[in-house]
């Protein structure tokens, strides 16, 4: 017997009896042949108790710098938001945290409504019609959509613009090259996806167009104009591409909704409705689409129905686009949706509230404004832009990022993410993104705005001694 | 039969609740200087109308969504012997760790020298997952199963490239599970089926007929769907590595084989991890899952990016640059709260327990699959193949429906007003009404037991009155659902 198996040596004879073997050895040497067998112990430590796993864990924890330890400005894609007391309550009942996929609806009502809940908040958010029970996380949904779009009009080109997450369009990339699709992509001008660039790169063979909204470098693109110039570029007779949108789901309490704008598919990062952070997942990614896709959707989507009494209930549906049945004709090969995560989404979009929602949007707004004009006013800080942001914003500094964030870091502030770092691109060199949260009170951003104005100053002075020096 | 208070419940969703003005949120105040709501937004980019979410009081969504988890089964509850997902015990001690500040509000983007702790965990993890495949060289990337399998082919497509080759086929076993072909054709390559053998395993002449230079790889699952372990995986993994192909191993059934046998040492190149079933990630009714890959030295070249390295000074880092790397899968570095369970998991069990949970799982299925055979199930739930199993066995419900009119459908709804998780129904496709069971080894014999005396007890009950089990469940919070109306006029979000 080992942790968490219960098979006494009493049990143990009974069973080998009843099988008709003399030892449980035996049942392995009958069917794996001796050539592929270990013959040997793993070489992994002994087991240990539950307590000294703990601490061992407690330890490893205690050597990570966590948003409790720091004032942290981090954003780029997972947010330090706060997550409600209620949301660990529901998500750790083991009703919600132990059961697999809804395979048997009829005891599987509580998660499949859930799902059907979801869909529904997502749907209002979006202003799609159609969302499935949510996608790996926002990046991967992204490429998802990408999928879709080959599916439904076989272009052979994708083009992107330049404001995606980095990841996103390296995700959309990796993908793309699986199914041999090319990724064209568009730069930016004054923070936002140069308008006649987006326009000339689409043509007749161009499957899907994608921007994000607000952008990785935090401007609020122009939505409308992007989808109807991506519609418009094809040319007559040709198929439009498929308009993906990647959008922060916290900033649709107060932005203009991708379906408002024109956009076919919108997808996103899911974390900051509610999840944890956990070092970069598990979260959610959300997946909403017009109703044209609804059968090309990836994922499980949960639908209506009737029991044979002709109560309402829910079930998996639309099952015949999905790798179980349609196998290498699928529209997906998704398996897994993120049930728990999207759980955790749905209860926090009902703790916020539609009010809520929209007034946390204005408070970022507010308070976004404002530190990106405190930022502004300190020597050798520029915004990057003066587009209107959401809950970021980027800036460049004129000294090093990573040596500023250094000294930051010894002050217990985090002041942002390395956009160079991050992009790899020459153009970020010195930028600084920075993020906004309710977590992040006017003192944090003046605390901010202190601690960076002394880092840059004791930058500046010692880069000046060594260049002295040298 | 009278309704239960679960059912006359009707469904009402959150949508459905609450009254205007209510809310349980209050929004901190900006405490910052008032500035024009067009500085902030101009309107042209502001929402008109706002998004229709709920308005409730808090305690109003606390009983909302305790009432609905009350409407699920789960693994806490009772016994769930789901076939192919390794419904295993989840300690609670790793939700504990998972949620440690340091853990669980840790930023993706922390600087790597204030993460060293969670790179350490990553670098633990990979170490020990190499040595359970006995392959060198892991990814802890990929999102789930189905996403390892992505990562895979795609791994195989940059290998053969790399060497100037473009190969465009990938060979599958008709048992795999759909994710394998779906895989492949979003990788834009293309399946071929190997057929099964009379013993349930891999055709061998079908395979070397069908083995050739345009092979890409060849996708096997071991022991297979029907829970048998090939027993000619060395001749297999000869044949395609002669005609330069790789070999997948789709891990889903890991549990069956860990400490025991290793997909390395069976000639597997590249091998996917399903941290939510060996590893006993709880699955959250649906995700998040998480499945890292471990790859032979030949495809390393090609992993995806990040991966976790230990420089010289012993610091922990992440490694993107990588020129031959596939690139990225997804954002960030996967799925690390799943890693924090899956690498508590591993040290609670050391390499002792780890063979201890795969010998107890084998263990429990054989003396289920013969306690079945004692009880008289077999006549007409025969074994479809074989006569021992590993860690799960397929039953074929063909007999049944013939000697009692009921299907492997009804035999598992009425499983449900027993009080049981129904097995895996009607996979793999092979086998005629086809049931897959999968113990674990977490449950105790008297668990086993009670459900082989389930089984029993529910085909002599169909031998008096087959329409009990063609009308079941009666006990649950709904009865049978109409799907097929589901399907037909989609309703998949609430009126507003």
């Amino acid at each position: 017997m080992s942790r968490y198996t219960a098979i006494t040596p009493a049990d143990l004879d009974a069973m080998l009896a009843v099988i008709g073997v003399g030892s449980v050895q035996e049942i392995f040497d009958r069917q794996i042949p001796q050539a592929v067998r270990l013959g040997r112990e793993l070489d992994l430590p002994h087991g240990l108790g539950e307590q000294d796993v703990y601490e061992h864990l407690r330890a490893l924890a205690e050597r990570n710098t966590s948003t409790e330890d720091e004032l942290s400005f981090l954003g780029a894609g997972m947010y330090d938001h706060y997550v409600p007391a209620l949301i660990d309550m529901l998500t750790e009942r083991s009703e919600f945290l132990t059961p697999y996929t809804p395979y048997q609806p009829e005891i599987s009502q509580g998660g499949l409504q859930v799902m059907f809940e979801y869909q529904t908040a997502i749907s209002e958010l979006t202003g799609l019609p159609v969302s499935n029970a949510s996608a790996y996380e926002g990046p991967s949904a992204l490429a998802a959509a990408g999928y879709l779009a080959k599916l439904h009009n076989g272009g052979g080109r994708f083009v992107a613009s330049a404001g995606l997450h980095p990841h996103a369009l390296q995700t959309l990339r990796t993908n793309a090259h699986g199914y041999g699709m090319d990724v064209v992509e568009v730069g930016l001008t004054g923070g936002i996806t140069d308008p006649e660039e987006w326009a000339a790169a689409i043509d007749g063979d161009t499957s899907a167009a994608f921007f994000a909204q607000p952008n990785f470098y935090g401007a609020v693109e122009d939505a409308a104009a992007l989808s109807a110039a991506a519609k418009g570029a094809a040319g007559d007779g040709a198929k439009p591409p498929v308009v993906v949108a990647q959008v922060d789901p916290i900033s649709l309490g107060v932005l203009r909704s991708p379906g408002e704008c024109g956009v076919d598919v919108a997808v996103g990062e899911g974390q900051p409705l509610g999840n944890r952070l956990d070092f970069g997942g598990p979260s959610f990614g959300l997946f909403a689409a017009r109703e044209e896709y609804l059968r090309r959707m990836p994922g499980r989507i949960a639908g209506e129905t009737v029991d044979v009494d002709g109560r309402r209930g829910f079930v998996l549906t639309l099952q015949t686009r999905e790798q179980h049945i349609r196998r290498e004709k699928a529209t997906s090969n998704i398996c897994t949706a993120q049930a728990l995560n999207a759980l955790a989404g749905v209860v926090y979009l009902a703790w916020l509230g539609r009010r809520g929602f929209v007034e946390l949007g204005e408070l970022l707004l507010a308070r976004t404004h404002y530190a990106r004009e405190t930022l502004a006013l300190l020597t050798g800080v520029e915004p990057l832009h003066d587009r209107p942001v959401i809950r970021e914003f980027a800036v460049r500094l004129d000294v090093d990022v990573a040596a500023v964030k250094r000294r930051c870091a010894s002050e217990g502030v985090n002041p942002g993410v390395d956009l160079h770092a991050l992009s790899g691109r020459e153009a970020d060199r010195g930028g600084l993104l920075v993020a906004i949260t309710e977590r992040r009170t006017r003192a944090d951003i003046d605390r901010l705005a202190a601690v960076l104005a002394l880092a840059m100053a004791a930058e500046r002075d010692s880069a000046a001694t060594e260049a002295v020096t040298v | 039969m009278s309704t239960t208070p679960l059912q006359r419940d009707r469904a009402t969703t959150i949508f459905q609740k609450g009254a205007p003005g209510r809310r349980a949120f209050v929004c901190p105040a900006p405490e910052v200087p008032e500035v024009d709501p067009e500085t902030l937004l101009p309107a042209g980019f502001r929402r008109a109308q706002e998004p229709r979410l709920p308005e409730l009081s808090e305690p109003e969504i606390v009983r909302h969504y305790v009432g609905l988890s009350k409407r699920n089964f789960d693994l806490d509850s009772g016994f769930y012997p789901l076939g192919s997902c390794t419904m295993k015990h989840n300690p609670r001690l790793h939700e504990r760790t998972a949620a440690l500040p340091g853990h669980a509000r840790l930023h993706p983007l922390q600087d790597p020298e204030r993460a060293q702790g969670a790179l350490e965990l990553m670098w633990n993890l990979q170490g020990a997952l190499a040595e359970i495949s006995g392959l060198p060289n892991v990814s802890l990337q990929p999102s789930a199963g189905s996403h390892g399998e992505l990562a895979g082919v795609l791994l195989t497509r940059a290998y053969h490239e790399d060497r100037g080759e473009t190969r465009h086929k990938v060979l599958t076993p008709d048992t795999a599970h759909g994710t394998n072909p779906a895989t492949v054709t979003m990788a834009g390559l293309d399946v071929i089926k190997v057929a099964t053998n009379q013993d349930g395993g891999v055709d061998v002449e079908d395979l070397r007929a069908k083995a050739d230079g345009d092979v890409a790889c060849l996708m096997l699952t071991n022991p297979n769907t029907l829970g048998l372990f090939d027993p000619n995986i060395a001749e297999i993994a000869e044949i395609v590595h002669a005609v330069g192909a790789t070999l997948y191993y789709d891990g889903a059934n890991l549990n069956a084989v860990m400490g025991l046998s290793r997909p390395g040492d069976m000639g597997f190149d590249i091998v996917h991890f399903n941290l939510h079933k060996s590893f006993t990630q709880p699955h959250g009714g649906g995700g998040p899952g998480s499945g890292p890959i471990a790859v032979s030295e030949r495809v390393a070249p090609f992993l995806p990016v990040p991966v976790v390295v230990r420089l010289k000074d012993g610091a922990f880092d992440l490694d993107h640059e990588r020129p031959k790397s596939i690139g990225r899968l997804r954002g960030f570095h996967g799925n690390y709260g799943c890693f924090v369970r899956a690498y508590a998991y591993i040290c609670s069990l050391g390499a002792d327990g780890l063979r201890d949970a795969s010998e107890t799982a084998v263990l429990n299925a054989n003396y289920l699959l013969a306690r079945l055979k004692q009880r008289g199930v077999a006549e007409y739930l025969p074994l479809a193949y074989g006569e021992l199993c590993m860690h799960e066995f397929v039953l074929s419900g063909g007999p049944m429906k013939q000697a009692l009119q009921i299907k492997t459908l009804d035999l598992a709804k009425r499983l449900l007003d027993f009080g049981f998780h129904p097995p895996t129904v009607y996979f793999p496709l092979l086998v005629e009404e086809a049931l897959m069971v999968e113990p674990t080894e977490t449950e105790t014999k008297e668990t086993l037991d009670s459900f082989a005396e389930a089984i029993a007890a529910i085909l002599s009950e169909a031998a008096e009155d087959p329409e009990i089990a063609r009308g079941a469940p009666y006990t649950t919070p709904v009865r049978r659902l109409d799907e097929v109306a589901a399907a037909k006029r989609p309703v998949i979000r609430q009126a507003l």
